[in-house]
């Protein structure tokens, strides 16, 4: 307890806001992916959908915790996940474009695990014991969902027609917004000169390293860099966002305060 | 007041609702109990970040103390050294294995290598013995299980996965 006040008081805006960007991704893409629940298409694929889905919102629940201690307000995981308007979500914006279909799904695992793994991994060593604790967790779990989501991009994109057609499709929509994770911004800059965690550019070589292969494997075309820029980071969203926030702040906007 | 002995012999008791043949205390996710003037805390490692059962795990340690006179009952989550499969004692594998589950294999690759695609891990199943099964999915009817099935006794069952 003693080190959590410590924290609290020294927390700067660039620490809070890097943890509620960790935070946002978890709890949008768990939204997103708990879409498919009832809807994959086989039982299996719909089980670890789910369960995905589920470790990302136990994620998204530690994160925000932290980000609500560490501002000091008083908000606590379920003020920070519901009860927020849109413009304060700081995920990026590929975690809540529509899920489209199982090969965009999985495409989208696979980008965004291969990027967690690799940022757990470094948050393993962050300064912020709290963050370290949740990344040493979060990184086990975020191993499963890498290794599942790469062998069905392997699978989709090495398999029939229409599966490597809809698999490429998938990849040519995405990777615009792939460019979002490394973006560098000086919320990063602060929160790696202070030791907390990497800025996200640092890891853009390691990640493509562990992205290009399984996407050659795949039989993809990776698609070449565009000018396009997103910045759901910065709360500046896409027109996808309000309609998940519907979704997700349904309950508590109607009833607040709820709980069961 | 109950003894702190007599706690660990209480949640000795206190079963995984999801799978109920093993204990919290064999699972491993009990850390610490801590006596006070007025009651008992009780240190709690989840297992998975998402796991749906430990709200109702808090509630049955809870329920099983306070039942047994243990005054004030606190639950303190740690994530602090985070949960492995590898805290799941040898009896209680035999308990799993004989339930259907598949304990762990090996120790988890906590900071170990990166994970290979498609790799091929013989299981044997736990209901005919035979080494002839397969892999239907990584994960299960909860998180912390994987889906196999026995080509020989075609049954399908569930492996407790290292983590």
């Amino acid at each position: 307890m003693a080190a959590d006040m410590t924290q609290q008081n020294t927390a700067t805006a660039e620490h809070i806001e890097y943890v509620t960007r960790l935070g946002d991704n978890a709890l949008i893409l768990g939204q997103r992916l708990s879409e498919w629940c009832g809807h994959a298409p086989v039982i299996e694929e719909d089980l670890a959908l789910a369960n995905i889905a589920l470790d990302l919102v136990g994620q998204a629940r530690l994160l925000l915790t932290h980000a609500g201690k560490l501002e000091g307000s008083g908000r606590d995981e379920d003020q920070m996940a519901f009860l927020r308007v849109e413009r304060d979500y700081r995920n990026i914006t590929m975690m809540e474009v529509p899920n489209e279909d199982f090969g965009r799904s999985t495409v989208r695992n696979f980008l965004f695990s291969t990027f967690q793994v690799l940022l757990w991994e470094r948050l393993v060593q962050s300064s912020d014991r709290e963050l370290a604790a949740i990344a040493a967790k979060s990184l086990k779990e975020a191993r499963y969902h890498l290794n599942h989501s790469a062998e069905w991009v392997i699978r989709l994109g090495d398999g029939t027609a229409v599966s490597h057609d809809k698999t490429q499709a998938a990849l040519y929509y995405l990777w615009p917004y792939t460019a979002e994770l490394f973006a560098a911004n000086p919320t990063d800059e602060a929160v790696s000169a202070a030791g907390i965690g990497p800025a996200w550019s640092e890891l853009e070589a390691a990640w493509e390293a562990m992205v290009l292969p399984v996407l050659a494997e795949a039989t993809l075309v990776v698609p070449a860099r565009t000018p396009f820029k997103s910045y759901g980071k910065f709360g500046r969203h896409s027109e996808h966002m309000g309609h998940l926030l519907a979704t997700m702040q349904y309950m508590q906007r109607t009833y607040p305060g709820a709980s069961w | 007041m109950l003894t702190e002995a007599q706690a660990w012999t209480l949640l000795d008791t206190v079963p995984d609702p999801e799978v109920p043949v093993v204990s919290v205390v064999e699972l491993g996710i009990i850390r610490e109990l801590r006596c006070r003037e007025d009651g008992l805390t009780v240190v709690v490692t989840p297992t998975y970040s998402g796991c749906p059962a430990t709200e109702v795990i808090g509630l049955a340690i809870r329920d099983t103390l306070v039942a047994a006179g243990a005054g004030r009952v606190e639950l303190e989550t740690r994530l602090d050294p985070a949960w492995t499969s590898d805290w799941i004692g040898e009896a209680a594998r035999e308990k799993l294995r004989a339930y259907g589950i598949v304990p762990p294999t090996g120790k988890a690759a906590v900071g170990g290598p990166q994970p290979i695609r498609f790799v091929k891990k013989t299981l044997t199943c736990p209901r005919c013995g035979s080494n002839d099964t397969e892999r239907l999915s990584e994960f299960g009817s909860t998180a912390c299980k994987a889906t196999y099935r026995c080509k020989a006794c075609l049954e399908p069952f569930e492996y407790f996965k290292p983590i």
